[in-house]
């Protein structure tokens, strides 16, 4: 079946404002462009729904609500959201399988499942009313990275209990394209299909596109007619993307999206390309430090929270993400008025608290790559004396930098040593170490190795 | 040719870590002509002069070694009280530094021994010690005399 969320199938109006370079956009587009005023209001109305509805049917959250003294009614703006409690994706596994649910059974069209990697999957619910927003922001998402009634997608993300397929397969065909609903995998069939019917669109995660251009290139088939590609559910740079346009052709957008949320369809770039728009007309989002809990400004980076404002079977409230991101303060160029966010580049998961301040692996790079000019294998290893807390960052010394002057490699170490404390903003011995030393499993290093006991 | 090629390793200051090159050298038949350990609290760089320093560097390398090739001068001395400081003044009238220096053990001959320098710029330094009537051995003398 199809769903449509607003306007009429492949509808184009004219955008007055928007880009050159995006004359037209789809009529599902049009809440990209509310006035924020108008979308600030339409937020709040849809937050005091969606409270309301979680608090009626859930108990988790009506039991958390209670514990802090509030109700639904205490919710009188926006900025009120910041009391409420968090959800977590442990509440997920711990109220499997049906735990969160807001709609009854019969309503409850379709289900989908993440594929948990120990124990129970976690599960995620629509009602027909939750498919048609997820077919409108998944369209919008088309809309966004240029695509339109005419395209031919090719759809690689894998269809089943995983959302990618299916969330981008009901998109792709609400925008009125040509939908391949290929899965993942068997990249010759792949590479034949785009080259044959003519594929204009390459719906997949940038790594498996990254493969696909390999193979491509081996066998000399080519990528036919290939314009677009749709790259998410994996985090990936800026270097990364700008090596793929460059080998490819082909424009290449991150999207953004998770099970818990709706699946793909929560953000998308456009073809500015400067951070990923929310479709915060359905997705409110918060930044919070991951340390606290407590919301950052616009700018500063930290962890997205988000809230679904329309979802019906499943409300989800004030989601910790694991995302680490910000939102970009400035108005985007395209004319859009939803909120963007920075390209996710790392998961809180992999943070670590030192003395108070929030570290991340990230940071501890950075520092050694401005000193090395390349990035050395490192690890760091956190430890407690007198309960006091120290970091060291072992370096594994590379023929580049090894000099068989003692006060060359003292400098070194300095040298990487300050630039880890300009980094962080607080002190971190460096040692050199021979290389192979630090452990590495399945050809990564384990990054972080904490000793402390608590 | 006045220049010498010194292999400089880099060990972690844990004990067995030197025992690693040292095994790999044993192993592929390599002799060390000479070799000096530098250490601080934390590493220590291990110095080695052997005759074949390219396969040398690459039996080490194979070990997991990190191996760097260094341009040193072998240097005669007097073998006799104030020789040394003689050798020196030398040094000085060229207005050069020493970043670090340790002997061959076997270089004895006739009243005289050799030692490997560390300096800066060692070609320069070699023709300018030249000038200053100081003795550098070519690396073919160098083993000559060593092996004999």
């Amino acid at each position: 079946m199809r769903t449509n969320g607003s306007g009429g199938v492949g509808g184009v109006v004219p955008v007055s404002g928007a880009a050159s370079s995006e004359r037209t956009v789809h009529t599902a587009s049009a809440p990209d462009f509310l006035p924020v005023r108008l979308l600030r209001d339409l937020q709040l109305e849809r937050l005091q729904t969606i409270v309301r509805r979680a608090y009626e049917w859930v108990p988790l959250f009506r039991a958390r609500m209670e514990e802090r003294g509030l109700a639904p009614a205490s919710l009188g703006s926006l900025q009120d959201l910041a009391a409420l409690p968090f959800t977590v994706k442990t509440d997920l596994r711990d109220t499997y399988p049906f735990g969160l649910f807001a709609s009854p059974m019969e309503d409850i069209v379709r289900l989908h499942a993440s594929s948990g990697t120990t124990g129970k999957p976690i599960v995620v619910a629509y009602t027909q009313a939750d498919l048609d927003v997820w077919s409108e922001v998944m369209l919008r998402t088309f809309a966004a990275c240029g695509l339109h009634r005419g395209d031919v997608v090719q759809n690689a993300y894998g269809y089943g209990l995983f959302t990618g397929g299916l969330g981008a397969h009901y998109g792709a065909e609400a925008l009125g394209a040509t939908v391949i609903p290929i899965s993942g995998g068997n990249t010759e069939r792949q590479l034949m299909v785009m080259q044959d019917f003519g594929v204009t669109a390459l719906c997949c995660t940038p790594s498996y596109f990254l493969h696909l251009l390999e193979r491509a290139r081996e066998t000399k088939i080519g990528l036919g007619r290939l314009r677009v590609g749709v790259f998410g559910a994996e985090p990936w740079s800026d270097a990364m993307r700008a090596r793929i346009e460059v080998e490819s052709g082909i424009k290449a957008y991150d999207i953004y999206g998770l099970s818990e949320i709706i699946g793909p369809g929560v953000g998308s770039e456009c073809h500015r390309q400067e951070g990923l728009h929310l479709f915060e007309d359905h997705f409110y989002p918060e930044v919070v430090d991951p340390g606290t809990g407590e919301v950052v400004p616009e700018g500063t980076e930290g962890e997205l929270v988000l809230t679904t404002l329309s979802k019906r079977a499943m409300p989800m409230i004030r989601y910790r993400t694991r995302d680490i991101t910000a939102i970009v303060p400035e108005p985007c160029a395209c004319g859009r008025t939803l909120r963007r966010i920075r390209r996710i580049s790392r998961r809180s998961d992999d943070m670590f608290v030192i003395r108070g301040v929030n570290v991340f692996p990230s940071q501890v790079e950075t520092a050694l790559l401005a000193v090395e000019g390349t990035l050395p294998h490192y690890q760091i290893v956190l430890t407690r004396e007198k309960g006091l807390d120290a970091m060291e960052v072992q370096v594994e010394v590379t023929p580049e930098v090894f000099s068989d002057r003692i006060r060359a490699l003292e400098e070194l170490r300095h040298r990487l040593s300050r630039s880890v404390e300009h980094t962080l903003g607080i002190r971190a011995a460096v040692s050199l170490v021979e290389p192979r030393t630090l452990q590495r499993s399945e050809g990564k290093a384990r990054r972080v190795l904490d000793q402390r006991e608590i | 040719m006045p220049l010498l090629q010194q292999l400089s390793l880099f060990l972690e200051n844990e004990p067995g870590h030197l025992k690693v090159p040292c095994q790999a050298l044993g192993r592929a038949g390599i002799d060390i002509l000479t070799m000096s350990l530098a250490d601080t609290q934390q590493f220590g760089i291990l110095r080695l002069v052997v005759e074949d320093w390219e396969r040398a560097k690459h039996v080490l390398e194979v070990a997991g070694c990190v191996v760097t090739v260094t341009d040193v001068l072998a240097i005669e001395v007097h073998d006799r009280p104030g020789g040394l400081a003689e050798l020196l003044e030398r040094f000085e009238a060229a207005k050069l530094g020493i970043e670090y220096l340790y002997p061959f053990p076997s270089g004895k001959r006739g009243g005289s021994m050799v030692l490997v320098f560390r300096l800066d710029d060692p070609p320069a330094a070699a023709s300018r010690l030249r000038q200053e009537g100081v003795r550098v051995l070519d690396r073919s003398e160098v083993f000559a005399r060593l092996g004999g």
